[in-house]
């Protein structure tokens, strides 16, 4: 009974999925080929006078700007089911090797500020909604309606003022130092470069689950299950940790995975304006140039992240809530 | 808990005792409670809610009390009130002696549970991440929790099983034998049932109700508040009629009788004929709000045989024919 629903609900993901990305690049490559940016154009740069009008047509049937677009993308897409996600055209290299450095930049980076807003947006939260109502409570609360209400950009621009420009404690941007061979990037700059840019999109994300976690707390705090503890003679301290964090965590932790899509909506502004090597800034960069094989790229990888943090909070809703994987009404 | 809680013993009023178990010394002994609280309303306003105003009562050991009223009318705060569990903004007034003993806050915190247990009105008292077993055995004191939950699972005839359960998965019975357990394995002497029986199937009601029977029959002081009283009565050795948050009178279960010829207060008698099985009359009216309590007797507005006298002075509680009564007409 168990097997078969877990077959039914895995299906059920598999065509979701599907349909997505279908309809997902179809928009996407549709928007491009409206866009008024020619893609040869952007390809030549500033080598335009130097190449002729035959040579752009050349260039134009070796990229088979040619065909009519239906054909086009339907070319790109059984390539694409290939595993052949094309070359980038302002790259020059394969896309997929292109996304893969990129992802993996970008992983490190969401990772960081994820775990990091995660775990100080639960704990604030804890503490305003265990002290509700306290100046602890309001502070925290300002902080949080403040940052909510803040551009993840602007906040970028504001660290680099203050941390690059003012104190010098961190680099102005980019991924590595300037100037220093490959090889001899120590993990050391990774890390440093890496500070300002995580640091943004983590301040941006605790405002969310924080204010989340209060609210539930305050919710639990107030609820019969609480006051009968308190009746059993439960001390407030074993209340908040015996019943509000078990009832608090779960939707802490499933917030935090659907929420995979703002911090990825928040990474492509901050890799932008610390100029960061990231996934983000490459979206970015192809959507400007006409680079349709890096943009189409971009985007299923994106989706599929953003995909695979709903599919978790998901999981965790169905299967680990109890009252929902034992079957029942909640 | 840390509530701004007044417990004064300035109030020397002397409670007539009722005569069951006359000689007795009373569990829980309270005199005189009031519970109000603090509201703002737009900006520095405040504003007193009266929830409950000078409410005496007794329970014995052994004996069942049943708190009656109807729903609504604050009898569940008169239960968080004893266990010292009412919100931050209430403030009491009022003794409350526990075995002759002032209950004060820091008392009150190391007794329930222990000395003092709830029963509570629905499986939503339960938390609905925590299996039941460990949430019976939670309530147990002393190093043998296991056993105690074994041994307190085999008295209500709830399976092994059954502890690896959510609160969702309990039916109906079956929640209210898990609560009446937790209250069991804690050995309290005082257990307070509130409102146990909401909505069940008369069968459920019934074995719930011998529960509580049993438990008092064990020497436990049981007090049991309910708006059912047809339920209390085939239990309850005496009945607190609760009314806008006072006890207007303390009865004994034989007083309600025929037409309740023998009940001492008109709140009583019409609540008593108001029963389908008597006359079925309502009373008109509604109970007084609790921001605006008539200064007089709090059920003069609704009372038939009121006069002026009762519009201006509240009655005070006395004995009569072995009850308490609060109404200066009562004979």
């Amino acid at each position: 009974m168990r097997m078969g629903s877990a077959l039914i609900y895995i299906g059920h993901k598999s065509v979701r999925l599907a349909v997505l990305l279908i309809a997902l690049c179809a928009i996407t490559f549709w928007l491009v080929s409206q866009s008024p940016i020619d893609p040869v154009q952007a390809y030549v740069g500033a080598d335009m006078m130097r190449v002729g009008p035959e040579q752009r047509a050349e260039i134009a049937e070796y990229w088979g700007l040619n065909a009519p677009p239906l054909e086009r993308f339907v070319r790109w897409g059984s390539a694409v089911v290939h595993g052949d996600f094309g070359t980038s055209m302002i790259f020059r290299r394969p896309v997929i090797d292109v996304i893969q450095e990129r992802f993996t930049a970008s992983l490190v980076l969401m990772g960081a500020a994820w775990v990091f807003s995660g775990v100080l947006g639960f704990v604030l939260g804890i503490i305003a909604g265990a002290r509700q109502g306290t100046w602890i409570d309001r502070l925290i609360k300002c902080y949080c309606l403040t940052l909510a209400s803040t551009p993840a950009f602007w906040l970028g621009l504001l660290l680099l003022i203050v941390f690059a420009v003012w104190l010098g404690w961190a680099p102005v941007g980019l991924g590595v130092p300037m100037g220093v061979p490959a090889d001899e990037v120590t993990l050391g700059d990774h890390l440093r470069h890496m500070i300002l840019p995580a640091v943004t999109l983590s301040i941006i994300g605790v405002a969310n689950v924080a204010l989340h976690t209060r609210q539930k707390l305050v919710n639990v705090l107030a609820s019969d299950y609480v006051l009968f503890a308190r009746a059993k003679g439960e001390s407030e301290p074993a209340i908040l940790w015996r019943h509000g964090m078990r009832n608090v965590a779960l939707p802490a932790i499933t917030l935090q995975f659907a929420s995979l899509s703002e911090l990825f909506g928040g990474s492509v502004l901050a890799e932008q304006v610390f100029s960061y090597p990231g996934l983000g800034q490459a979206t970015v960069a192809a959507g400007l140039r006409g680079d349709v094989p890096l943009l189409l790229g971009a985007v299923i990888f994106s989706a599929l992240f953003v995909f695979t943090g709903n599919l978790l909070a998901d999981i965790i809703y169905r299967f680990v809530d109890p009252r929902i994987r034992l079957g029942g009404s909640v | 808990m840390s509530n701004q809680t007044a417990v004064s013993q300035n109030t020397s009023t002397t409670i007539p005792e009722a005569s069951t178990g006359g000689t007795m010394m009373p569990l829980l002994d309270v005199r005189d409670l009031s519970v109000s609280f603090v509201q703002y309303t737009g900006g520095l306003q405040m504003r007193f809610l009266t929830v409950i105003t000078s409410l005496s009562l007794t329970v014995r050991p052994g004996e069942i009390l049943a708190v009656v009223g109807s729903s609504g009318s604050g009898k569940s705060l008169l239960a968080h009130a004893i266990l010292g569990i009412l919100p931050n903004n209430a403030r009491i007034s009022g003794t409350m002696l526990y075995v002759n003993e002032d209950l004060t806050p820091e008392r009150q915190m190391s007794l329930r549970g222990r000395e003092i247990a709830l029963v509570p009105q629905s499986v939503n008292f339960l938390d609905p991440l925590m299996r039941v077993g460990f949430q019976v055995r939670s309530a147990a004191h002393g190093s043998e929790a296991a056993k105690a939950q074994r041994r307190v699972f085999d008295r209500y005839h709830l399976a092994d099983q059954v502890k690896g359960l959510f609160p969702f998965q309990l039916s109906g019975g079956m929640a209210r034998r898990v609560l009446v357990a937790t209250a069991t394995i804690s050995d309290a002497r005082l257990v307070i049932a509130d409102e146990p029986t909401p909505g069940l199937h008369p069968a459920v009601v019934k074995e719930t109700l011998n529960h509580l029977r049993e438990l008092a029959d064990e020497d436990r002081a049981v007090m049991l508040i309910t708006h059912d009283i047809e339920a209390a009565l085939t239990i309850a050795d005496r009945i607190a009629v609760f009314y806008a948050g006072t006890t207007v009178e303390i009865a004994l279960v034989a007083d309600f009788t025929d037409n309740g010829e023998a009940l001492r207060h008109p709140y009583s008698k019409a609540l008593w004929r108001a029963l389908a099985k008597n006359e079925f009359v309502a009373t008109p009216g509604a109970q007084p709000s609790p921001d605006a309590l008539p200064p007089g007797c709090l059920f003069q507005p609704n009372c038939k045989i009121a006069t002026p006298e009762c519009a201006s002075v509240r009655p005070k509680e006395r004995e009569l024919r072995g009850g308490m009564v609060r109404c200066i007409h009562a004979a």
